[in-house]
């Protein structure tokens, strides 16, 4: 196949609804998103959301309502055994076939898939070296953990080469270090060109993972585009910590002055606040530092999040300028979760 | 040439015909079955031969010795055995494989999610249930050989309807199985089984022929409404030899025309059921 008959999209859903039959709302409203080949596509949202809903259709287990989707070119109503081909799934909850042993699962997949034998033992081989598998490619299932588990589903999906792969919550209920390990699979995948779907209600994980991501709740995408876009997307966008010291010294000298509004502190407060850009200034909790006589205290400054390089420059200018001593200078971004707070007024994990 | 070149390539060289993929997934999903099976065969025939063996020996053998029953029981007997272990042995394997599967191992996932409709993965179910079955009622024979010994009495003439009677009641054992397997969630199987299972053994003419039920007539025709029956029946004129002079039996062509009646409607349903349950 030529570049120019290949569809542009990995991905292509429009208007797609989902109603189950005693559902009293559409599990899925409506959603429409396009993938792009090769990209790591985020659907971050809290349970209840619709993505597993959203998967379970993209991957032909769940019957579309209304809409249309398609899946690495082939329509997921009309062609479900043209999608099978092309998709590899690791589910939200462990599926594993308990009845054959760790290499057979993959050798099993990759048949009925109808990869050849020799290409299927090799492939068995070199992912279960890469997933560290290896040596208990021969036992069952029934003692592994979690994690372990996860691999072996994360293996089994790549058997027969799928271009689009699905993860439905991958990390969900995993131990840390298995979650990292999982990540640094994903990102090598993405590495090597797959097109990777992946559903999560893990913040971090959709904005370290992800190229773009689209936030759903009931049922709905509330916003689509990538994690840094997104970000931009919560009113007072950029935010700077800031710890300063000032001089024990002027402090005192400023101290017989008998007016408490200059004293330095406030001074520092004060050019702070009067930055362009900045919309709020905060005084965090001062926090004595063991460092003799000096004394630190906390900032925190709200700024559209426009340039947040020169709001750094001209906050450190600010304290300098107030002969303070700028010991801390830190820009903290607002998290997809403060996003999801301010598209939905509800935290993600209510 | 890139990796993800490379896999391009390998993508496009992969056959892309349905029937071709879905043909491959079923054959491996097949010999996923057989492997299975074969390590587990032990077990299998353990559990699915524990109770004819006791069947014939108390009934068969026992009973007969102290003279409760006559010696001729026995020859009557062994075709019900064998109607109730290609029959029993399908029906609880795969409904309760299936019920624990849908409920909440899932490991049918990964067969659903190969390039095959996902009705044929449930067919395939079906007669592997049913080929197992056929393999517990192979072994029937010579442990009733063992265990009867001289009241052991089967015609061979007749080997090739005994066969396709097998065949026919363990495909029915499957079906109803899988209906069973679908319908019920597998907590309330149980339940099912000793309120469905438990009158259709015992009204299946296993333990007795349909003919000697003329004297209590009303239970004659009910026995008529149990598929099991014509299962039996069936095994009986297959298998009793001529001399013994078995009372009259149902007609072979009503035999054959209500057990695939019902195979017809409950692996139709079965189908049906299963769909249901897998795709949402």
């Amino acid at each position: 196949m030529t570049e120019t008959t290949r569809p542009t999209a990995a991905i292509e859903v429009e208007r797609l609804v989902k109603r189950y039959p005693k559902g009293r709302t559409n599990a899925v409203d409506g959603v429409s998103f396009a993938v792009r080949r090769g990209e790591t596509f985020g659907l971050l949202g809290p349970n209840g959301a619709g993505k597993t809903t959203t998967i379970g259709m993209l991957t032909t287990m769940v019957v579309p309502t209304s809409g249309r989707a398609v899946v690495a070119g082939v329509d997921v109503v009309t062609d479900h055994i043209g999608v099978k081909q092309r998709i590899g799934v690791v589910p939200q909850r462990a599926n594993v076939d308990r009845s054959l042993r760790v290499s057979e699962i993959l050798t099993y997949h990759a048949a009925y898939h109808g990869v050849p034998r020799r290409e299927r033992t090799a492939r068995a081989g070199e992912l279960l070296e890469e997933l560290g598998l290896e040596k208990r490619s021969k036992e069952k299932l029934d003692l592994f953990s979690g994690g372990l588990q996860q691999r072996v589903m994360v293996a089994r999906a790549l058997m027969h080469e799928p271009e689009v792969l699905f993860l439905d919550e991958p990390t969900n209920n995993l131990d840390p270090q298995s979650r990292l390990f999982l990540w640094q699979r994903i990102r090598a995948l993405r590495d090597r060109g797959v097109t990777i779907v992946l559903s999560t209600h893990d913040m971090e994980e959709a904005d370290r993972l992800c190229d773009r991501i689209a936030i759903m709740d009931h049922g709905r995408i509330l916003a689509l585009d990538t994690p840094e876009a997104l970000k931009g997307l919560v009113p007072g966008g950029t935010m700077l910590e800031l710890r300063a010291r000032v001089p024990e010294v002027i402090t005192l000298a400023a101290a017989p002055g008998d007016m408490p509004s200059t004293s330095p502190d406030d001074r520092v407060l004060a050019a702070l606040k009067q930055l362009p850009g900045v919309t709020g200034v905060d005084r965090q909790d001062g926090r004595p530092q063991d460092h003799r006589e000096l004394q630190a205290s906390g900032y925190r400054l709200y700024a559209d999040g426009r340039d947040p390089g020169t709001l750094l420059a001209s906050a450190a200018q600010a304290v300098i300028g107030e002969q303070a001593e700028l010991l801390d200078l830190r820009l903290a971004r607002p998290s997809l979760e403060d996003l999801f707070i301010h598209l939905t007024g509800s935290n993600l994990r209510s | 040439m890139t990796v993800s070149d490379l896999m391009t390539q390998r993508h496009e060289l992969r056959p892309r015909s349905h029937a071709g993929a879905a043909w491959r997934a079923a054959v491996a999903i097949v010999s996923r079955d057989v492997l299975v099976t074969r390590r587990e065969i032990a077990s299998l025939l353990v559990q699915t031969l524990a109770q004819p063996l006791f069947f014939l020996f108390i009934f068969g053998k026992v009973l007969s010795s102290v003279g409760t029953t006559s010696p001729r029981f026995s020859v009557v007997l062994l075709p019900g055995i064998v109607a109730f272990t290609v029959f029993l042995a399908p029906l609880q394997a795969l409904s309760i494989d299936l019920g624990r599967d849908l409920s909440f191992t899932r490991e049918i996932d990964d067969r659903l999610l190969a390039p095959l409709p996902v009705t044929l993965v449930a067919l395939e179910k079906v007669v592997l249930a049913a080929a197992r079955g056929l393999l517990a009622g192979g072994f029937v024979f010579p442990l009733a050989y063992w265990v009867l010994g001289s009241s052991y009495q089967v015609r061979t003439d007749e080997i090739g309807v005994l066969i396709g009677m097998m065949a026919l009641t363990s495909i029915l054992g499957a079906a109803i199985g899988l209906v069973m397997g679908t319908i019920f969630p597998i907590t309330h199987l149980s339940l099912i089984f000793s309120i469905v299972i438990t009158p259709l053994i015992f009204t299946g003419c296993l333990y007795y022929p349909w003919g000697s039920l003329g004297v209590i007539r009303w239970f004659q025709v009910l026995t008529l409404f149990n598929p099991l029956t014509y299962a039996s029946e069936g095994m009986r004129s297959a298998m009793v030899p001529v001399q013994n002079g078995a009372p009259e039996s149902l007609a072979m062509a009503w035999v054959v025309l209500v057990l695939c009646t019902s195979l017809v409607l409950s692996l139709g349903s079965g189908l049906k059921f299963f769909r249901g349950r897998v795709l949402s």
